[in-house]
């Protein structure tokens, strides 16, 4: 059951991709060249989706526990840190260039973009080489600054 | 600044944007979940076992959209100028740089911003800030 709610869950959020426009790199792109000539179609998609949100998440901030029954897992960070805004401008430099961020990615790939399954497999590469990062960099030194 | 009007589609946008917002409302009510593609993408590559299926389901769903759409109608346009190269460094900064960021447009874009959370945003000016700088630098100075 929960299974199957994501899987309606992704549909119409693959759906709602196609249909704003954010599936056309190109149009991303216009949306991201603010010197040239400038598209703000984004600004609705993210309005659309956040006017949505905004009731869903204050709902969702009541529960403890999902309407399937799983316990609501709402994300507990708070910290503003390098981390945080070092990955998200290197995510912006990726998404510049090429236009696409990972959901659009992922619908173009499922309608058959050979360009779309490079992006993704690329994409993949990279959240595997943040992992390993993370597993022989990062949580060693937590470790050791944590003495444990 | 001048607008493209040829392009600016407010309607289908506005309307596409909605359908992401009823689809992130879906996955926290009914999951209790998060909608970041980025996020649940990450978690099968490392997965406990309580947690492949309906990180799975979410992204069969994603990549199974454009085949319901397909029944309805004709794919919308899509122009990707980035050849094979910057494809590849692209995905490996998006790979890399949501890992490390803790999200992506709809992680932090669109759940975040909902959740009022003052992280999201911060996240979010970043990589649109850095989005229009890799832009700027690539459409003109080159």
């Amino acid at each position: 059951m929960n299974a199957f709610a994501a899987f309606a869950a992704g549909l119409v959020f693959g759906i709602g991709l196609l249909l704003s426009g954010m599936t056309d790199p190109s149009k991303v792109i216009g949306f991201l060249d603010i010197a040239g000539s400038w598209d703000p179609s984004l600004l609705f998609v993210m309005g659309g989706g956040i006017g949505v949100g905004v009731l869903a998440f204050r709902a969702a901030g009541r529960r403890a526990q999902a309407f399937l029954g799983g316990a609501m897992q709402l994300p507990q960070a708070r910290d503003i840190d390098g981390r945080l805004i070092g990955g998200s401008l290197v995510f912006g430099v990726g998404w510049g260039l090429a236009g696409f961020c990972p959901g659009p990615a992922l619908v173009s790939f499922g309608a058959g973009y050979g360009k779309a399954a490079v992006f993704t497999a690329a994409m993949l590469g990279g959240m595997l080489l943040y992992q390993a990062a993370e597993r022989l960099i990062h949580e060693p030194r937590r470790r050791a600054r944590h003495g444990a | 600044m001048t607008i493209d009007w040829n392009h600016f589609t407010p309607w289908t946008s506005l309307a596409g944007g909605v359908l992401i917002g009823i689809a992130a409302a879906m996955l926290v009510l009914l999951n209790g979940r998060i909608a970041g593609v980025s996020g649940i993408v990450g978690g099968l590559l490392s997965p406990r076992r309580e947690e492949i299926a309906w990180r799975l389901a979410f992204v069969g769903g994603l990549l199974a959209a454009p085949l319901l759409w397909r029944l309805f109608a004709a794919f919308p346009p899509a122009r990707i100028d980035a050849g094979f190269g910057m494809l590849v460094a692209a995905g490996l900064l998006v790979g890399v740089g949501t890992r490390y960021g803790g999200g992506c447009t709809s992680g932090h874009g669109i759940c975040g911003f909902s959740r009022l959370s003052p992280r999201s945003m911060v996240a979010t000016c970043a990589f649109v800030a850095a989005g229009f700088a890799t832009v700027y630098i690539a459409r003109h100075f080159s």
